[in-house]
């Protein structure tokens, strides 16, 4: 019990003090995730919302695809994103293992089939009938395609707290692809496992506390989103 | 009178299950066309053929003297010249006006100065200026159906089709709704069908009238024609309440 008394304590002083090593971790962690974050939005919004709408040959076998990429072991990714940008790897040409650029990679991959479900879902909710009386009051493809995602606005807020929570909180993969490098690739997770390892607890529990809090702040702000469209 | 449509042996079929099945048919410039027809006559499959929204199975709908069918569709100048007002007001999670103003934004336009006056007098003459910041969600069912109408009517289109505008609607309602399609029609280069179920109501709006039975054209005609001494024995039956399917 001292311990973690001990802990709060030091991490309360970590904090408050602006300690320049979290203020590094945490500029890291939310500049390599915002990016992957991104790129997951950009792949899995479109994604979802054309399987949302269409209907294809195969699209139960994407579908289940799409389910399985949702759960996924993030480490399993890892070790793939390892593979590939490892120097032997086909990617290895890039010099990208143990680079903030490779945990952006395998954020990615763990984070766009989790928007693309979530925005497929919301689409799949819309009435037919109303983007059918879009495209007859004359909206383009690319104009249903925009109308639609705004229409499915709070599925896709959802999505995209979702990918992000899901990859600021993932350790696995990022430990594998970045190796934990200070100033570099160490982010919020890896640095508490590291900080935890070593004993030093005050700091792990700073950076743990740091890590709920933005997840936290992250979900009020959904939660308003929500209860704005929906009041 | 000029046509806006010539339908030429359109089929339409779903599941190898034919719904539409319409040999000859015109619609022209100027004209309220009144759709009749008991339920599952193949109207609403007929109003978005008309629309472009589907394809036919087969045959050729002549659009202002184009031949559009299978694999052959208007681009989306010609497609935005025709609307349709579905029976259920499908209305964006918005505001009444981001609605109204949706297919303008659609098109490019700028809604300032005039524009925004002339539609801000269109909200007005539908009973609407109230209810403009409201959630479209939040409207009722009279409101949000001529919302729907008003969205419609606001880019102008040369084509309006009606798919049942005012069923379950009370008659204050239904009055608006009607004054406004007659006003819209009495504009340059409009052409209006309207599917009612209300014999009363085709009466009261339309110029001519047909009547739609298990997919095929039984007969059209001018509507007191239609109404007063039809040639067809089915439209006899239908007028007297007696053709049910």
């Amino acid at each position: 019990m001292g311990t973690i008394i001990e802990g709060v304590q030091e991490a309360v002083h970590l904090i408050t003090g602006l300690d320049p090593e979290i203020l590094n971790i945490i500029s890291v962690s939310l500049r390599v995730t915002g990016t992957a974050l991104i790129f997951a939005i950009l792949i899995g919004m479109p994604l979802g919302t054309f399987l949302g709408l269409a209907n294809f040959p195969g699209k139960k076998i994407f579908t289940a695809l799409l389910y399985t990429g949702m759960g996924f072991p993030p480490v399993v990714i890892g070790l793939f994103v390892f593979i590939f940008f490892s120097a032997s790897g086909p990617f290895g040409f890039l010099n990208w293992l143990f680079t903030p650029n490779a945990i952006i990679v395998a954020q990615t991959i763990i984070a766009f089939p989790l928007v693309a479900g979530f925005v497929m879902t919301a689409v799949m909710e819309i009435d037919r009938n109303l983007l059918r009386q879009m495209e007859s009051l004359g909206a383009s493809r690319l104009q249903l395609l925009w109308t639609t995602i705004k229409e499915a606005r709070v599925g896709s807020v959802v999505a995209v707290v979702a990918g992000f929570g899901a990859i600021i909180s993932e350790v696995g993969a990022v430990m594998l692809v970045g190796g934990n490098i200070r100033g570099r690739t160490r982010v919020l997770t890896t640095a508490i496992v590291l900080e935890t390892r070593q004993g030093r607890f005050g700091l792990a529990i700073a950076l743990g506390l740091i890590l709920l809090t933005i997840v936290f702040i992250l979900n009020i702000i959904m939660i308003n989103l929500q209860e704005k469209e929906l009041d | 009178m000029k046509p806006v449509y010539k339908i030429d042996n359109l089929r339409k079929k779903y599941q190898n299950k034919e719904v539409l099945n319409i040999d000859n048919m015109q619609l022209y410039q100027g004209e309220i066309f009144g759709l009749m027809g008991p339920s599952g006559a193949g109207k609403s499959t007929l109003l978005r053929l008309l629309d472009f929204l589907e394809e036919p199975t087969a045959g050729v709908i002549e659009f202002k003297g184009e031949r559009f069918g299978t694999g052959r569709e208007p681009e989306l100048k010609q497609k935005r010249k025709i609307t349709t007002v579905f029976q259920r007001s499908a209305l964006l999670r918005t505001s009444l006006w981001n609605n109204v103003v949706y297919p303008l934004k659609l098109r490019g336009e700028e809604i300032s100065g005039e524009k925004k006056e002339e539609i801000e007098k269109l909200l007005e003459q539908m009973g609407l200026t109230e209810f403009k910041d409201q959630r479209a969600d939040k409207l009722s069912g009279g409101e949000a159906q001529r919302a729907a109408l008003a969205r419609a009517l606001v880019f102008e289109p040369e084509v309006l089709l009606l798919d049942e505008p005012t069923s379950n609607l009370d008659p204050t309602n239904i009055s608006i709704i009607e004054e406004m399609i007659k006003k819209y029609i009495k504009k340059e280069n409009k052409m209006i069908l309207v599917v009612t179920h209300n014999i009363f109501q085709a009466r009261r709006l339309a110029d001519r009238v047909g009547l739609l039975h298990q997919g095929s054209l039984v007969e059209t005609g001018e509507k007191k024609i239609f109404f007063n001494s039809p040639e067809q024995e089915l439209t006899a039956k239908f007028l007297s309440g007696e053709l049910v399917h």
